[in-house]
């Protein structure tokens, strides 16, 4: 099993690295503000302390007052886990920034995400439906589908 | 190899969009269930005298080396899985090997659910195969939708897009359950006459 890093110090550590960039500590995971969510993307890819490599999962969840996307990151080198959201007010076209050229498995997860529960991925090189088909008309996995 | 400023007449956007053309009027012809073919039961078996032995013998040996197609969609084909294996051992039935082409099989053991993104596939391998064909729908799923009934991506029962000889009921049904529909199969066989199909 992986380790999974202390919230607190990895957000006291990116708020000294990139300062403005986390929201809020939630128990298990780091709130990071949706605009800086690729900087701090790349910090912990890049830098030799984290060295996040591996995006294990990445899904939404409808709060109805907002969107939230999670991304659960993986360092094969280090054995460490953490986890990141981010957050999307907008119920009309959620936009949150496309993490697919830092990690590749971000590709497919993106794509479903965005079919199911329509979150636009800024960035996405190829942003379709993946599991229902086109022309298919709504999100079903939103909390007002239906 | 793509041509500067040519659109090529398929491209991957444009087979996304005829995939879910051909999806939506799947859809709305199949609201309404295919009627079963069930009138041989308990119908007095009218026959050409002549016929008779003809038809036991062409029977006799349909029903006894029926070809089924290898085809699961979800998790009632690991009870198919198990049907053919060693334990229940399905070659009892003169049926030793699954077909991977629907060109040479004779029997659908539709198992598992099948969602409006697969019905067309499902609806194209039946039309593919050869006559004479028979469908079993297995587990609740291929039966009414199961318990996926009122999902937005669900065929609600497989007879919405094929017709369907025999139902074989459970979440999944046991092999036995599946042998016993194969069994029904065999008496549905057996009463059919070569002069009428
Ligand atoms: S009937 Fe049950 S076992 Fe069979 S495919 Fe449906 S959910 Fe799975």
């Amino acid at each position: 099993m992986t380790v999974s890093l202390d919230c607190e110090q990895v957000a006291k550590r990116l708020s000294q690295e990139l300062p403005g960039s986390v929201v809020t500590v939630e128990k298990p995971a780091i709130v990071i503000r949706t605009e800086r969510l690729r900087e701090v993307a790349e910090f912990l890819r890049g830098n030799p302390d984290f060295e996040f490599n591996y995006l294990a999962n990445l899904t939404a969840v409808d709060y109805l007052d907002y969107f939230e996307v999670v991304y659960h990151l993986v360092s094969l080198t280090h054995n460490y886990s953490l986890v990141l959201k981010v957050r999307c007010y907008d119920r009309v076209k959620p936009t949150v920034p496309s993490v697919v050229d830092i990690w590749r498995a971000a590709d497919f997860q993106e794509r479903e995400v965005y079919d199911l529960m329509g979150i636009v991925f800024d960035g996405h090189p190829n942003l379709k439906r993946l599991l229902l088909w086109e022309g298919f008309v709504g999100h079903p996995l939103r909390k007002d589908y239906l | 190899m793509e041509i500067e400023g040519h659109e090529p007449a398929l491209s991957a956007w444009n087979i996304d969009v005829l995939e879910g053309k051909r999806i939506e009027e799947l859809r709305v012809a199949s609201q309404q269930p295919i009627a079963d073919p069930d009138n041989w039961l308990g119908a007095e078996l009218r026959r050409n005298i002549l016929l008779t032995t003809v038809d036991y013998a062409v029977n006799w040996a349909r029903s006894r080396s029926i070809f089924p197609l290898m085809f699961g969609l979800a998790c009632c084909a690991f009870e198919m899985i198990a049907t053919a294996a060693s334990r229940f051992d399905i070659a009892r039935f003169g049926m030793d090997i699954f077909r991977w082409s629907p060109r040479q099989a004779d029997l659908m053991i539709v198992a598992g659910t099948i969602t409006w993104k697969m019905a067309p596939a499902v609806k194209l391998i039946y039309e593919q195969m050869a006559e004479p064909k028979w469908v079993i729908a297995m587990g609740a799923c291929a039966i009414s939708g199961g318990t996926f009934r009122e999902s937005y991506s669900v065929v609600p029962g497989l007879n919405r897009i094929v017709p369907v000889d025999v139902y074989v009921p459970g979440c999944p049904p046991r092999p036995e359950g599946l042998i016993h529909g194969i069994r029904l199969i065999h008496r549905k066989i057996m009463s059919e006459s070569i002069g009428k199909r």
